[in-house]
């Protein structure tokens, strides 16, 4: 008897004290203790719950699927180079020496955002520890009523006399706080969650953003600046007249100058647009402050059936609110990846290798709430979801999905509608054309450019008003709130 | 035992008994403030006034690290400037203010909390959410 309440006590003093103590540990553990000595003291991004990736010791962070990402790189890189070797001595030669120089800072501005933006935390919130999760849920269950129906999973909170709902996640065990929303690819809450983007291989959000709005500008700067100096090179070459007759080498070198050249106009020309029309499109959200998840859900442009509701975080000033988005001061990384594990972290992760497993270990509660929430655990979070579901076939789109330029979440429709609880709903605008299964650069092109015409559509629409193509995502989305709040478990996807 | 525990004398002697989380406080937006509500379960072991006048300053100090004003955006300008890269070698604002916030956190608790048996956690460590407090058993009640 003495034996087990001593090994009670170590128990709790290894797992709770704050300060590491040399606590005595049972006999068995004394090996794994050297070992953990002998070896390297562990980081936390090496059990980091989420599905990301990382480089470098941690100092690099990327979704688990890079999406896009080499796509994109190459094809800047490419047109860059082709640029650089093929249009540069000529345009020197008959313009300024301005050209690459300008060329060469645009091309750099572009690379950098691009990275920064795919390498960098986006602003995921940590998830909640055992203890914490463990208050909420009582908080739940004490707010909840006595019936059979599960307690709410949401709080309503009064920001800048706005109602505004906070929902409940079941994955990070806490309430995410305004704005954050559940990225399902890379299974972390983001903070000002924006969208999850397949281009740049990363989740868009508060810590993110402002790269991704820069690279998306320098890159339409960049696009257009070399569809200029193209189309320049060509008028000025066929200006040239020097006849029709040429020496043979002269002719082919002119001829692999033409043909590249001609590559990089179709590829200027297609993503031109599409980028374009993404930059107007986020110029209006930063203008705005709002995100692209906000923007499709329609949350403050008036939902049918509620009293007009306006932008709670908006400063009423275009100015005000370009700086506080871009300029305002840089969160720090809230995920600490280079720390390096105390004791009791190390315990508990040990504890729970699967983190993923979605299984429901909470302390003293009735066994009927745990059936409860072990249940909506299965049923609305679905983890054995299909890694191809990024390349899913899509879905009959509402229009509002198809709203949007390049560079959307791919293919995550079908199983969207059902899980209202994830909110990633947003994050598909644009995405169903927009897979990375969709081979060829031209046919990409050719969607975006059809994109961005909704896009600009779309865009004017918002600013006029809350328009129809707006209506349908709600809609969808109530319906199966509704299906949720009548006590009915959703059905799986 | 009046004179100041340090935080490793009580981690070694003393067990948990509970942990209180004071949660964000919405009201004003997205910035990182706390409620300032006073939980019942502290009410035994400190004073409601001083309990409060920890969590406004840290409230303060937050507003400080989040505040829109002339440095940020000087900060944020020559960021955008220069692509972003100065992040890497240069310490943000933000930065600064938290380590702040570490001191001031660190001296609370030498001076205020670990007497009473309590002991904040600096909010960064569980991603600005929450400050939680862990109650020690009170050794003065005999076990």
């Amino acid at each position: 008897m003495m034996k087990n309440c001593e090994y009670q006590q170590i128990d709790l003093e290894a797992l709770s004290t704050p300060a590491p103590t040399p606590s005595p540990q049972p006999v068995t553990d004394n090996g794994k203790e050297e070992e953990k000595t002998a070896k390297k003291q562990r980081r936390k991004w090496e059990v980091f719950q989420g599905k990301n990736r990382f480089c470098c010791d941690g100092r690099i962070i990327m979704a688990r699927q890079s999406g896009v990402l080499p796509l994109t790189l190459g094809l800047i890189l490419l047109t860059s180079v082709l640029f650089f070797i093929f249009d540069c001595p000529f345009l020197v030669q008959h313009l300024t020496v301005c050209i690459p120089v300008i060329g060469g800072a645009l091309f750099v501005f572009v690379v950098i955002t691009l990275v920064q933006t795919s390498f960098s935390d986006p602003g995921i919130l940590p998830r909640a520890t055992p203890d914490e999760a463990a208050d909420v849920e009582k908080q739940i269950d004490d707010a909840g009523n006595t019936t059979y129906r599960p307690p709410p999973r949401t709080r309503e909170v009064l920001i800048n006399q706005q109602a505004v709902k906070l929902k409940y996640c079941f994955t990070c065990k806490m309430f995410r706080p305004p704005r954050t929303s559940h990225c399902s690819l890379c299974d972390n809450c983001v903070e000002r969650f924006d969208h999850h983007c397949p281009w740049v291989g990363n989740c868009v959000g508060k810590r993110n953003y402002r790269f991704f709005y820069t690279f998306i500008v320098s890159l339409s700067f960049l696009t257009a600046f070399i569809f200029g100096c193209v189309t320049t090179h060509l008028a000025l070459r066929a200006q040239d007249g020097k006849g029709l007759v040429f020496a043979l080498q002269e002719m082919l070198c002119v001829a692999l100058t033409c043909l590249c050249t001609a590559v990089e106009l179709v590829i200027c020309f297609f993503s031109v647009w599409s980028i374009l029309g993404l930059s107007g499109f986020h110029t209006y959200l930063v203008a705005s402050n709002l995100t692209t998840n906000e923007d499709i859900k329609g949350s403050w442009t008036g939902k049918s059936g509620a009293e007009a509701a306006t932008n709670p975080y908006s400063h009423r000033n275009i100015f005000v609110n370009c700086c506080s988005v871009l300029c305002g001061p840089m969160p720090p990384s809230l995920i600490d990846r280079r720390g390096f594990l105390s004791a009791e972290e190390e315990a508990a992760a040990a504890a729970a290798p699967q983190a993923t497993s979605r299984e429901v270990e909470l302390p003293v509660l009735a066994s009927k709430k745990d059936i409860n929430v072990g249940s909506k655990c299965v049923s609305e979070e679905s983890p054995a979801r299909p890694a191809s579901r990024p390349r899913a076939p899509p879905t009959p789109p509402t229009a509002d999905r198809r709203r949007g330029g390049g560079g959307e979440r791919a293919g995550h429709s079908s199983a969207v509608n059902s899980d209202p609880a994830r909110d990633h709903r947003p994050a598909g605008r644009g995405a169903l054309r927009h897979t990375p299964a969709a081979a060829g650069d031209a046919h990409t092109h050719h969607n975006a450019k059809a994109h961005h015409k909704r896009t600009h559509r779309g865009a004017r629409s918002a600013l006029d008003g809350p328009g129809g193509t707006r209506a349908a995502s709600p809609v969808v989305g109530r319906s199966s709130k509704d299906r949720r709040n009548a006590g009915s478990p959703p059905p799986l996807p | 035992m009046a004179e100041t525990h340090s935080l490793q004398d009580l981690g070694q002697q003393a067990a948990v008994a509970a942990k209180v989380f004071i949660q964000r406080d919405y009201t004003n937006g997205t910035v990182c403030q706390f409620q300032t509500k006073f939980p019942s379960e502290l009410e035994t072991r400190i004073d409601k006034t001083q309990f409060e006048e920890t969590v406004r300053t840290l409230n303060n100090l937050y507003a400080e690290a989040e505040k829109l004003g002339g440095q940020s955006y000087l900060e944020g300008c020559l960021a955008c400037l220069t692509a972003y890269t100065v992040f890497l070698c240069m310490e943000t604002h933000y930065e600064k203010v938290l380590k702040k916030i570490a001191k001031y956190i660190q001296e609370q608790n030498d001076k205020i909390y670990a007497p009473r048996g309590l002991l904040l956690t600096d909010p960064i460590e569980r991603g600005l959410r929450v400050i939680e407090v862990t109650l020690f058993e009170d050794r003065s009640l005999g076990r």
